[in-house]
């Protein structure tokens, strides 16, 4: 006869109320391991989709996800000059606020190498690629941004032309791909008066040197459009993207790469583990020491109910030892007990979170691995909330029926 | 389940004594009894409140365990003063039965249920141990409310599973501590008969301890306690000294 199954019938009520509770717990919990997986997922995800061997970023440098990267997009032009590399994009990538429909909106501006990267490689939902080198932009659906819809960024407007899903930055703001030159188009926009007062500033140093009073070309040359200097506007990307030919040494090509004072060569696999290592490593760390927190409470509470249900039986308990009842038997009752409500609470847990898991703002991914181990740690919680009830029973001295 | 001969006392106490605190608290609780329950006798034992008839009563069911004195059930040495001479919780559930003033069954068992645990903590298969408590409950009466919860069941229908539970294990010595006082005086005798026939049909000592005098008559023998002595007599007599108490120190 299983007695804890016939005392949890019994307060029925109770029970229920408690498992929703620890399972309410044990649904954060879950969560927790699940947005830290989620973090990892989308952190890592435009370097996964990206498909690049090398990552050749500013030199001395961690690379665009870490830290500011600037390189000349002439370096494109160099990579593909090294025996080995068969393709080699440029790469820019930067995060801006907008509104939209009278909401924030924040997007990842991301820059695609046209006219070889139309964004063939992104897996669209609707749409199409960009055919076009301006004006266009693939968006991903959480932007809210519709099929069709212009979108004013800076001085020009963007059709969406494609809608993707999922392709998220490591903050988790949604992509849009556009051209490598209207993402730096979009990244270094100014308002007219800047650019007006900078050319008069322009304009004044160079009234300041004699040169520039002896020749009046170069005075109204400095007075000009930025992109008239090209020694003083030279475009800028985060990244340039390495595609290796079928067979080719990576190694000889980083050591070529290499000899370049002005670059860093990371491989795909080194710019995961420094994105990582550096943003997602204090979040992972955050999510840990919350998780931990709550398995704490968790099993105080699971502790405290057996606690209080041992309570309640104390004379039930003294009886059945009255009777000659073994301790296994005594301590069974209240084990079982707390290892019935540790799992209804861990199923209640992944049944709520079917349900909650895809309402979070951010991307939860719940893997069959961290599942049996959080089941496994739910064991173990309820087990040791079992411990102080099963103290309290052996106490109990069989007379306590008859003194009660 | 105990088997043995029918000559074998249900129990024999021996110059059994109790103190409990020590030195200016020292209270002795029974000063120095002797007394034995023959297999198939009823013995009921009166005294007021403090005189010691619990002490002797949990002494006897091996859960307060004497200072001296020795306790043998079944014909079976089991307490020595307070040495255990057995594994005593395993001896409780294979050879006694008890009976408290309320009936204490567990609240979330039903009647049958009530029955069954004290047959399955004794090693019976769950099957075996249903039948009989089955079986139990129809012998006193209660075979109908056998799936009702004791909150359900009267006062009377709960003292009667209480004694179904007693005697699951077909034990050789039931103790009983007052069984009838929370039932009227109808109710009240015909649990006390229900013990005599368990005394008589079933070959079991029994010791009830009762303030009940009207139900008197059916047993064998009356034990009164009084100031650490224990008087014997017979239902129909007076009582008067004999040997099997001495006075307390």
């Amino acid at each position: 006869m299983n007695l804890a199954v016939r005392d949890i019938r019994h307060n029925a009520g109770r029970f229920v109320l408690t498992t929703v509770g620890i399972g309410l717990l044990l649904m954060i919990v879950m969560g927790m391991g699940g947005i830290y997986r989620g973090l990892i997922f989308e952190a890592t995800l435009l370097v996964d989709r990206a498909g690049a061997d090398l990552w050749i970023v500013q030199g001395s440098t961690r690379g665009p996800f870490a830290e500011v990267s600037r390189l000349p997009a002439n370096l494109e032009d160099r990579v593909r000059a090294v025996p080995g590399v068969a393709r080699a994009r440029r790469f820019v990538s930067h995060t801006i606020q907008r509104e939209h429909l009278g909401k924030p909106m924040r997007m990842v501006v991301q820059g695609l190498s046209w006219p070889d990267d139309r964004g063939g490689w992104i897996p669209l939902v609707a749409g199409r690629e960009l055919r076009q080198a301006h004006y266009e932009m693939i968006a991903n659906v959480s932007l809210g941004l519709r099929l069709g819809e212009k979108f004013t960024l800076g001085k020009d407007a963007y059709e969406v032309v494609g809608h993707t899903r999922g392709m998220v930055g490591s903050s988790g703001d949604g992509l849009a791909f556009f051209t490598v030159s209207d993402a730096l188009d979009i990244q270094f926009d100014v308002p007219g008066e800047a650019v007006r007062l900078e050319r008069a500033a322009r304009r004044a140093r160079v009234e300041n040197v004699e040169i520039g009073r002896l020749q009046p070309l170069l005075l109204e040359r400095a007075a000009g459009q930025a992109s008239g200097i090209p020694a003083l506007a030279m475009p800028q990307v985060s990244a340039v993207l390495v595609t290796l030919q079928p067979g080719a040494d990576e190694a000889a090509v980083r050591a070529t790469l290499g000899t370049w004072p002005d670059i860093t060569v990371y491989s795909t696999p080194e710019q995961k583990n420094l994105l990582l290592t550096g943003m997602v490593d204090k979040a992972r760390r955050q999510l840990g020491l919350f998780r931990n927190l709550l398995l704490i409470i968790s099993t105080i509470i699971i502790a405290l109910i057996v606690y209080t249900l041992t309570l309640d039986k104390i004379r039930d308990i003294a009886l059945l030892k009255l009777i000659g009842a073994r301790n296994r038997v005594i301590g069974g009752l209240i084990l079982q007990q707390s290892l019935f409500m540790g799992a209804f609470g861990y199923a209640l847990a992944w049944w709520i979170g079917q349900f909650a898991f895809p309402r979070f703002p951010r991307l939860v991914v719940i893997e069959p691995a961290d599942l049996v181990s959080l089941g496994f740690i739910v064991l173990v919680i309820s087990t040791l909330a079992s411990l102080l009830g099963i103290w309290k029973a052996l106490r109990v001295e069989p007379n306590t029926v008859l003194s009660a | 389940m105990s088997t043995p001969s029918a000559m074998t006392p249900a129990v024999e106490v021996t110059h059994l004594r109790k103190v409990y605190g020590s030195g200016h608290t020292e209270v002795v609780a029974i000063g120095d009894a002797t007394l034995s329950i023959a297999r198939g006798e009823i013995v009921a034992m009166l005294g007021p409140s403090g005189s010691g008839k619990s002490t002797i009563l949990t002494a006897m069911a091996l859960i307060n365990p004497p200072t001296t004195g020795q306790i043998a059930i079944g014909g079976k040495p089991v307490l020595d003063g307070p040495r255990a001479l057995v594994d005593l919780r395993a001896f409780r559930r294979q050879h006694l039965g008890f009976v408290f003033q309320k009936a204490n069954l567990i609240p979330f068992l039903t009647a049958l249920e009530n029955v069954q645990i004290a047959l399955e903590v004794n090693d019976t298969a769950p099957r075996k141990a249903r039948q009989r408590a089955m079986e139990l409950l129809d012998y006193l009466g209660v075979g109908a409310r056998a799936h009702a919860l004791p909150v359900a069941l009267s006062g009377g229908e709960q003292q009667r599973v209480a004694v179904a539970r007693a005697l699951a294990n077909d034990p050789g010595l039931i103790l009983a501590d007052e069984p009838t006082a929370a039932l009227d005086s109808h109710r009240g005798r015909q649990v006390m008969e229900l013990f005599a026939k368990v005394a008589h049909e079933r070959n079991a000592g029994v010791l009830v301890v009762t303030h009940d005098h009207r139900t008197l008559d059916v047993f064998d023998r009356i034990l009164d306690v009084e100031d650490g002595m224990i008087h014997t007599r017979q239902p129909n007599a007076q009582a008067s000294d004999t040997r099997v108490g001495l006075p307390r120190h």
